[in-house]
C-alpha cells in the first residue's frame, strides 16, 4: 500500500498537465469562433469552452473517459459504435497472430540452436525483418494475400506474428543456450540423446526466458494488429475507430480508441504475467 | 580384506597419455606422458595447484576431453565406450541440481534418462538418499538445502545408476571445513559400503591423504605426475587418524612432491 501514493501522484500529475495543454491546443478555436462571430471572450469564458468541445484538437481528460465508457457501457456490443466489438475484433487478430508468431518463434529457436546452417542464416533475416517498418509491410502483405484469396481475420493475424514472433526467437534462443558447459557435460556422463537434452534440460531452463519474450510478444502482436487494420480501410476493429476517427476529426473517438488498446495490451502482459508466476512456481523456480 | 579388493583388475589404466589444446597463443600442454593404473576397488586422489591437468585428466576418463597422445582405457575399453555404457557417475564442482526438479526429481534424471521402471526409480531414489543420508528431502527443492546438502544429492545422484566408478572433481571445494570434514567421513563409509573406484580430484593436502588408497601428486607446465603415493593407512579410518605418524608422513610427502613441482619455474 505504500507504493499507491507515488502512483496516484503521478498519476495526478499527469492529468494536471493533460488539462493545461487542452486549455492551451482548444482555446484558439475558441477564440476564432468569437472573432467570427465579432464578439470579444474573456479568458475566464475561454476556459471552461476549451473543456467541451466537439471535435477538440486535444480532448481533455474526461471526455476521452465519457468516451470510453460510453464506447464500452453504452452501446450494445454488436453495435458498430461498440469499443467492445471493436475491441475484440482487433483482439481475436492479436491472439492469432500471437499463437502464429509464438509458435514459429519457438520453432526457429530451436532449429537455430541445433542446426548450425540455421544459426547462421536464420538470425541475420529475422533481424532484418524487425528493420523494415511494420507500416511499409503492412499493405503489402494484405495486397498480396488478398490476391490469393485471403482476407479477414488472417492477413491481420500474419502482420501481428510478424511483429512478435522475433522477441520469442530471441529469448528462446538465449534460453535454450541457457544452460552451461557443466548440465550439458552432466547429460553427457548420461549419454544423453540431444532429444532428451532438450526435453529434460534446454526447455524448462529456458522458461524463465520464454515469459518475458512472450510479454514483449503480446504487446507487439496488437501493436501489429492495430497496424493491420489501417492500410485496408477496414471498418472493424480498434485500428478502424482510429482511422476513422481521423477522417472526420473525431479526436475524442481517437483517443478513446488508443485508451481502449491500451488498457486491452495492460490486460494482455498482466494475464500473462500472472501465467508466468503461476507456472514458474509450480516448476519450483519462483520461491 | 581391503588387500583382496584392492587388487583386482585394472579400472583405469593411462599409458604416455598428453593432452594439448590448441589456443590463440600456440599450444597449450594440459597433459604430457601420464601414466597410471588404478585398480578396482581403489580410492585416487589427484592433488596438484590448478594447471597441473588433474581435472582434465579426470574428464579425459569420462571422455569429457580427448588425449591427443597415449592410450587411454576404462574397464578395458575406450573412455567413449565407457560413457555409452554409463560406466561412471560424474560429480562436478558445483552440485548442478536443476532448480526445476526436487531433490529425488534430480536423483531420478540419469534414470529417466537411461530408461529405468518407474518403480525401479522410486526405488534407487529412495536408496542412494538414504546412503548420503538425506532420507525425507526428496520432496524438497535444491534452493531449500544448504550447499552441503546439495552436493551429497549430487553425489546420490551420481550413484543412483549405480556405475562401478564415481569420478568426482573437486566436489567439497567450495564448502567449509567442517561440513567437508563430515562428507569427508560420509564418503569413505559409502566407498567402504558400495566397494567403488573413486577418481577424487582435490587441491587440499589433508582431504587427499584422509581419502585415498592411492595419491597421484600432479604439477602444471606442463600437466605431469611427480608422484604416486600408495598409502599405507588403513580402508577404516576415523577423523583422528589424521594425527597419526603415517598420515603425517604421507601429507609431508605429498607436499614435498607439490614443492618439487612448483621449483621448476619460481
Amino acid at each position: 500500500m505504500r507504493s499507491i501514493l507515488p502512483v496516484l501522484t503521478v498519476v495526478a500529475v499527469i492529468v494536471a498537465l493533460w488539462y493545461g495543454a487542452a486549455a492551451a491546443m482548444n482555446a484558439q478555436w475558441v477564440r476564432d469562433q468569437a472573432a467570427r462571430a465579432g464578439t470579444e471572450v474573456s479568458l475566464a469564458q475561454i476556459l471552461p469552452r476549451t473543456m467541451s468541445q466537439e471535435r477538440p484538437v486535444l480532448p481533455a481528460p474526461h471526455q476521452v473517459a465519457k468516451g470510453l465508457w460510453e464506447g464500452v457501457a453504452g452501446q450494445k456490443i454488436t453495435s458498430k459504435r461498440s469499443l467492445v466489438y471493436h475491441g475484440w475484433i482487433t483482439l481475436s487478430a492479436t491472439l492469432l497472430g500471437f499463437g502464429i508468431g509464438t509458435g514459429l518463434g519457438i520453432l526457429l529457436a530451436i532449429g537455430i540452436i541445433h542446426n548450425r546452417a540455421m544459426d547462421q542464416s536464420v538470425m541475420p533475416w529475422a533481424i532484418a525483418s524487425q528493420t523494415i517498418p511494420i507500416l511499409a509491410i503492412a499493405p503489402m502483405i494484405i495486397v498480396v494475400l488478398n490476391s490469393i484469396g485471403v482476407s479477414g481475420l488472417l492477413p491481420k493475424a500474419v502482420i501481428s506474428a510478424y511483429l512478435s514472433f522475433f522477441p520469442v526467437v530471441v529469448g528462446m534462443v538465449k534460453g535454450l543456450r541457457s544452460p552451461d558447459a557443466m548440465q550439458l557435460d552432466l547429460l553427457s556422463t548420461y549419454n544423453a540423446s540431444r532429444a532428451q537434452a532438450f526435453w529434460k534440460l534446454r526447455l524448462p531452463a529456458s522458461m524463465p526466458y520464454l515469459f518475458a519474450s512472450l510479454k514483449v510478444g503480446i504487446a507487439a502482436s496488437l501493436v501489429g494488429a492495430i497496424v493491420g487494420e489501417l492500410p485496408t480501410g477496414a471498418v472493424a476493429g480498434l485500428g478502424a475507430r482510429l482511422l476513422s476517427g481521423s477522417y472526420y476529426g473525431q479526436t475524442i473517438q481517437i483517443w478513446s480508441a488508443l485508451f481502449a488498446a491500451a488498457i486491452v495490451a495492460a490486460a494482455l502482459v498482466g494475464i500473462v504475467g500472472a501465467i508466468q508466476t503461476r507456472v514458474l512456481r509450480r516448476m519450483g523456480m519462483a520461491r | 580384506m581391503a588387500e583382496g579388493l584392492a587388487t583386482g583388475r585394472p579400472v583405469i589404466e593411462a599409458r604416455g597419455v598428453g593432452l594439448t589444446f590448441a589456443t590463440a597463443d600456440g599450444p597449450v600442454h594440459a597433459l604430457k606422458d601420464v601414466t597410471l593404473r588404478v585398480m578396482k576397488g581403489d580410492f585416487v586422489s589427484f592433488i596438484g595447484p590448478s594447471g597441473c591437468g588433474k581435472t582434465t585428466f579426470l574428464r579425459a576418463v569420462a571422455a569429457l576431453e580427448h588425449p591427443t597422445e597415449g592410450e587411454l582405457r576404462v574397464n578395458g575399453m575406450t573412455p567413449e565406450e565407457a560413457r555409452r555404457r554409463r560406466a561412471y557417475g560424474y560429480v562436478f564442482q558445483a552440485a548442478g541440481l536443476y532448480p526445476w526438479r526436487t531433490i529425488a526429481g534430480n536423483i531420478r534424471l540419469p534414470l529417466e534418462i537411461m530408461g529405468f521402471a518407474r518403480d525401479e526409480q522410486e526405488r534407487r531414489v529412495r536408496d542412494v538418499l538414504q546412503l548420503v543420508e538425506l532420507d525425507g528431502f526428496g520432496k524438497k527443492y535444491p534452493w531449500q538445502l544448504s550447499g552441503g546438502m546439495q552436493q551429497r544429492a549430487s553425489i546420490a545422484r551420481a550413484l543412483a545408476f549405480d556405475a562401478d566408478i564415481l569420478l568426482m572433481d573437486e566436489p567439497f571445494g567450495a564448502l567449509d571445513e567442517i561440513v567437508r570434514d563430515r562428507l569427508n567421513e560420509a564418503l569413505l563409509k559409502l566407498w567402504a559400503r558400495t566397494g567403488k573406484t573413486i577418481g577424487f580430484v582435490t587441491h587440499s593436502i589433508p582431504e587427499a591423504v584422509y581419502l585415498s588408497t592411492k595419491i597421484v601428486v600432479m604439477s602444471p607446465r606442463p600437466g605431469r605426475i611427480t608422484d604416486v603415493i600408495e598409502s599405507p593407512l588403513p580402508r577404516e579410518r576415523p577423523l583422528d587418524i589424521r594425527d597419526s605418524r603415517d598420515f603425517i608422513e604421507i601429507a609431508h610427502r605429498v607436499r614435498e612432491g607439490l614443492r618439487a613441482g612448483h621449483s621448476y619455474d619460481e
